[in-house]
């Protein structure tokens, strides 16, 4: 290994900082005792106790995730569904042309997926509300879904699929006992980058929602366009600390069970 | 057994598979070219040839995984047009061994046997008893990958027939183990067919692989079955240059046939002494041939021997192989033969050195004549 040289230092610093430094500032004003965003007064976690009483925020958002997780999980089944037929169900007409309009909304422009949706909803006379959100996002998080899992199922070795019918079961069966279980890792990644799409959309989700239901996004972009309130700090914080939290975790996580295979993998060859 | 198990050679023995006339065609490509094969309960048969030959795609016939694009394929009496595989009395071991890696070695070998909705004792009974043959009781909780790569190859092996299929078809089984594992593992493979009476149909391009454990080998070349017989006759009685050239080690010396009957002459190179061999492949008198001589038939000799076929030439280059030493000698005409000696005694006592005149000399039923 060679060391950091001074330029290496330098680089470090100055990439971490432009990417840390506006969070960091976020954080720190978020346990400011003054109303005013940009002026120090003291330390105090008062805003965080005014966020838990402020039924809109609160109410925002449950709406966030509940329609995280129902469109992630419905994005999660339709995605794998289409990996799976365009990976392995090789030859049929026209795949090629499905192959590449399953990826086509990932290049799409999110303001015009969100219109199109909306002018489908009035259209066939839907209401927007909670519903229309979930099937807004499901559309546009599929297809990320569906990328994850083709990449992992290019490289699963057909023959265990094969080995299942073999052994006895029918091509849905041999689906459900080993290529899913053997894949649900992939799966697992698609259904988080979905959900995590689901509570960042704000472009979408301001198209699709209705009075009824307001997801934390809009709720956040519109209470700012009134003056950032430390609430909104707090609330950011908060999130922040969950998704740091999320992070570590599964990086610890899936090193150790790397590290443990590799053990085992050296084991049984001795 | 008292008699040679040969039931190819009983005229009302019933075979357990019948290949009729079966073509595949991906596309343009014909992956096998009306093949006819009866293999017959008990057996161990190979299906050899090199990459590409059409051996995997006749073996996928016969799980299920391709359908033929024309003629029949029976198993026990029953045809198996539209026969998915689940449902065929057959099963596959397969090149990667295709082990579940989520599944303990345990569950891998009770798969099939659940999916049969056997119950749960006999399952177990089964699964030990599978376990037991393949001598893997104590890894029954490990994961395929927390095992070795020989141990792997037998739990796929004890998976496969757990079922107690009629028929095994074995994919290249051996192709990822070192040879010195490989070898004994063939022994235990024999050991094992014999053992459970299964019919073993095995793929491989490994010669020395099909000789060791079949009963009868297929030779294959583009899609078409060159020549099914026992190791032996594959062996001694190849039926072409073909089946001569890719078992074993040949020397090919290309020239006429004169005279055929129970013995064929053979006349080459200008100055150069008729040579006598038996006749195969249906060589014809007046043809283009070819004689073929494996190098361990033939004898060297620095004097001019009695023996009905006898060349004369120099030693280009010897060999020395440990268990036998090779000699490459050199004919007036320019032709290359070799010939194998086995070393018998440790001291080595070299009886030809590079640049010596020796006479090479073989019996008239040694070589054989086949046509080019």
């Amino acid at each position: 290994m060679t060391r950091l040289t001074p330029f290496n230092i330098v680089s470090l610093t100055l990439g971490f900082a432009f990417l840390y430094i506006p969070m960091l500032v976020l954080v720190v004003y978020s346990f400011n005792s003054s109303k005013l965003v940009t002026v120090w007064a003291g330390f105090s976690t008062k805003w965080y106790g005014e966020l838990f009483r402020n039924e809109a925020f609160l109410e925002a958002a449950w709406v966030t995730v509940k329609v995280g997780f129902f469109s992630s999980t419905l994005a999660t089944i339709l995605g794998t569904m289409a990996a799976y037929t365009l990976v392995r169900r090789a030859r049929f007409p026209g795949r090629t042309l499905f192959s590449g309009m399953i990826y086509a909304p990932l290049v799409m422009p999110e303001v015009i997926t969100g219109l199109s949706l909306l002018l489908l909803f009035i259209a066939i006379g839907l209401d927007r509300g909670v519903l229309t959100i979930v099937l807004a996002h499901t559309t546009f998080s599929m297809c990320y879904v569906s990328v994850v899992v083709s990449s992992r199922l290019v490289t699963f070795n057909q023959s265990l699929e094969e080995a299942a019918l073999d052994l006895g079961c029918t091509p849905f069966e041999a689906f459900r006992a080993v290529t899913l279980p053997i894949i649900l890792p992939a799966v697992a990644a698609g259904w988080l980058l979905a959900f995590t799409l689901s509570l960042d959309d704000l472009v979408i989700a301001s198209f699709t929602a209705g009075p009824s239901a307001t997801t934390l996004p809009i709720k956040v972009f519109s209470s700012v366009r009134l003056g950032v309130s430390p609430e909104i700090n707090a609330l950011s914080t908060i999130i922040i600390g969950l998704v740091t939290i999320g992070v570590v975790t599964a990086s610890l996580v899936s090193k150790r069970a790397i590290s443990r295979r590799a053990a085992e993998e050296r084991a049984a060859e001795t | 057994m008292s008699a040679e198990f040969a039931p190819w050679d009983e005229p009302d023995a019933v075979p357990l598979i019948k290949v009729e006339n079966v073509t595949k065609r991906f596309g343009s490509f014909t992956a096998i070219d009306h093949i006819d094969i009866d293999i017959f309960p008990r057996e161990f048969f190979a299906l050899l040839g090199p990459s590409g030959c059409g051996k995997t795609t006749l073996m996928r016939m016969l799980a299920g995984f391709e359908t033929p694009s024309e003629g029949r394929i029976t198993i026990g009496g029953d045809d198996m047009a539209g026969v998915a595989p689940n449902k065929r009395p057959v099963n596959m071991m397969f090149q990667s061994y295709a082990l579940f890696p989520h599944l303990s070695l345990w569950d891998n070998i009770a798969f099939g046997l659940k999916r049969e909705g056997m119950e749960k004792d006999k399952i177990a009974a089964r699964v030990e008893e599978m376990l037991k043959l393949v001598q893997l009781g104590k890894f029954a909780k490990r994961k395929p990958h927390q095992i070795s790569g020989g141990q792997r190859q037998r739990v796929a092996l004890a998976r496969s027939l757990a079922k107690a299929p009629k028929l095994l078809l074995l994919d290249e089984p051996l192709g990822a183990l070192d040879k010195k594992l490989r070898q004994e593992t063939q022994f235990e493979l024999m050991d094992i067919q014999e053992r459970t009476g299964t019919t073993f149909v095995i793929v491989t391009h490994d010669q020395e692989e099909a000789m060791t454990v079949a009963s009868r080998v297929a030779v294959m070349d583009h899609g078409k079955l060159i020549q099914v017989d026992t190791p032996q006759k594959i062996y001694e009685e190849p039926n072409s240059v073909y089946v001569a050239d890719f078992i074993g080690d040949v020397n090919l010396v290309e020239g006429r046939a004169t005279a055929v009957g129970e013995a064929a002459e053979f006349v080459w190179g200008e100055g150069q002494p008729s040579l006598v061999g038996m006749p195969g492949g249906g060589v014809q008198a007046d043809r283009a041939a070819t004689f073929a001589i494996r190098p361990e038939k033939i004898a060297i000799s620095r004097d001019e021997p009695e023996a009905r076929n006898r060349v004369h030439g120099k030693i280009i280059d010897i060999g020395y192989l440990g268990n036998l030493s090779t000699y490459h000698v050199q004919l007036p005409t320019g032709a290359m033969l070799t010939c194998e000696v086995g070393n018998r005694s440790r001291v080595a006592r070299r009886d030809f050195t590079w640049e010596d005149e020796v006479w090479l000399s073989w019996t008239e039923t040694a070589g054989m004549v086949l046509p080019s």
